[in-house]
């Protein structure tokens, strides 16, 4: 990440540098840092209400519960967590609020998810298999109803603003497949080289 | 089927607030105590996401003000355009997987210019309905887990959004033409 991080800086001030913007950094770098501040201090509110209910709906066991119930697809996509852990709570409930679109509600699941699949990992710091097909899973982006697309396409005057939602659900699929073949094939090929 | 999902939609969120306390009550929690428990870990995990959050979103930031990305969408034109991506979709693809906020600016500029029933209004919506904003995901995520060595987490999430597009081309090509 490292590497990739200061490319990416390095890279954006040769190319300012060659377009004349150089000046224009600065204050980007001040609004961007402030930016990220506003955006993790919004995360506060929606993380201390769904991390509380969450805790209310595990001593009630309708985490378990609902692990019970998917189960078999997640014991195949995530062997190394065990099917009791709470990691696997977490996992879908974040999965079931994105699939309904309510972003708000999961982040903090997958929050939570990251956290404990971290307890479970050998080389703390590093991401494991699971943490990794976690999140590329969740980077694809699979929800039944793309909600803001729709109020974009409805606001532009669309004559069937809902049109895209079989699209967007057979192309996010596809994401989806991609992210758990390569990240199998990524962790395997990770284990194997030294 | 729309009506309906919308309406579970609506309904989710409302109906968990008020489930998750009445199922815990029903199973004996003592459920205000249990909440406060769990909740106060909410306000650290947002600080906790500051750092990694910052250092991403200063990249990208940097990265829109040099004008590589216009420049990185002008390089692709060429390559892209025959392949169903029109040049105002172009810069989608590159924004789509590092700024939320950005992502929706193009679809909103290619909603109004070109018509949201138009080729090009339909394949942004479902680009950016079926793709995530990758690097905001990942800092978050890893942030919050405390973890800094990405491994093959960043190439999988990259290639599962360039999949996501692709098949957004390929898939809004055969339902309503080009």
């Amino acid at each position: 990440m490292g590497v990739i991080w200061t490319l990416l800086v390095v890279a954006s001030l040769v190319v300012a540098a060659a377009t004349g913007r150089v000046a224009d950094l600065t204050g980007a770098a001040a609004e961007s840092a402030g930016k990220a501040v506003t955006v993790s201090l919004g995360l506060v509110g929606i993380m201390t209400l769904w991390l509380g209910l969450m805790r209310v709906a595990e001593e009630a066991g309708l985490v378990a519960l609902l692990a019970r119930a998917v189960r078999p697809v997640l014991r195949r996509l995530f062997p190394e967590v065990p099917p009791d852990h709470p990691a696997m709570g977490s996992m879908i409930m974040n999965m079931a609020a994105n699939l309904l679109g309510l972003a708000n509600a999961a982040t903090p699941f997958g929050v939570k998810a990251m956290q404990e699949l971290e307890t479970l990992n050998p080389a703390k710091g590093t991401a494991s298999d699971a943490q990794a097909l976690f999140c590329a899973i969740n980077t694809a982006s699979l929800q039944l109803i793309p909600a803001t697309v729709i109020a974009l396409r409805a606001g532009a005057g669309s004559r069937a603003p809902h049109e895209i939602i079989s699209a967007t659900l057979l192309a996010s699929a596809c994401g989806v497949l991609v992210a758990v073949t390569v990240s199998k094939l990524l962790a395997r090929a990770g284990r194997s080289a030294p | 089927m729309t009506a309906l999902l919308e309406a579970v939609s609506a309904w989710a969120v409302p109906l968990l607030l008020a489930g998750i306390p009445l199922y815990g009550l029903a199973k004996g929690v003592k459920v205000y105590p249990v909440f406060l428990e769990g909740a106060k870990d909410g306000f650290q995990t947002g600080v906790r996401v500051i750092p990694p959050l910052v250092a991403v979103m200063v990249a990208l930031g940097l990265l829109r003000a040099s004008g590589a990305l216009e420049a990185l969408s002008l390089a692709l034109a060429p390559a892209l355009g025959p392949l169903g991506v029109p040049a105002s979709v172009l810069p989608l693809v590159v924004i789509r997987p590092l700024s939320g906020g950005g992502a929706l600016g193009v679809v909103g500029d290619v909603l109004r210019a070109e018509g949201p029933d138009s080729y090009a209004g339909r394949l942004a919506s479902v680009m950016a309905g079926s793709t995530e904003t990758t690097f905001y995901v990942l800092a978050v995520y890893f942030g919050a887990a405390g973890v800094t060595r990405y491994r093959h987490a960043l190439p999988a999430a990259l290639l599962a959004d360039l999949a996501g597009m692709v098949a957004a081309v390929v898939v809004v090509g055969l339902l309503f033409g080009r």
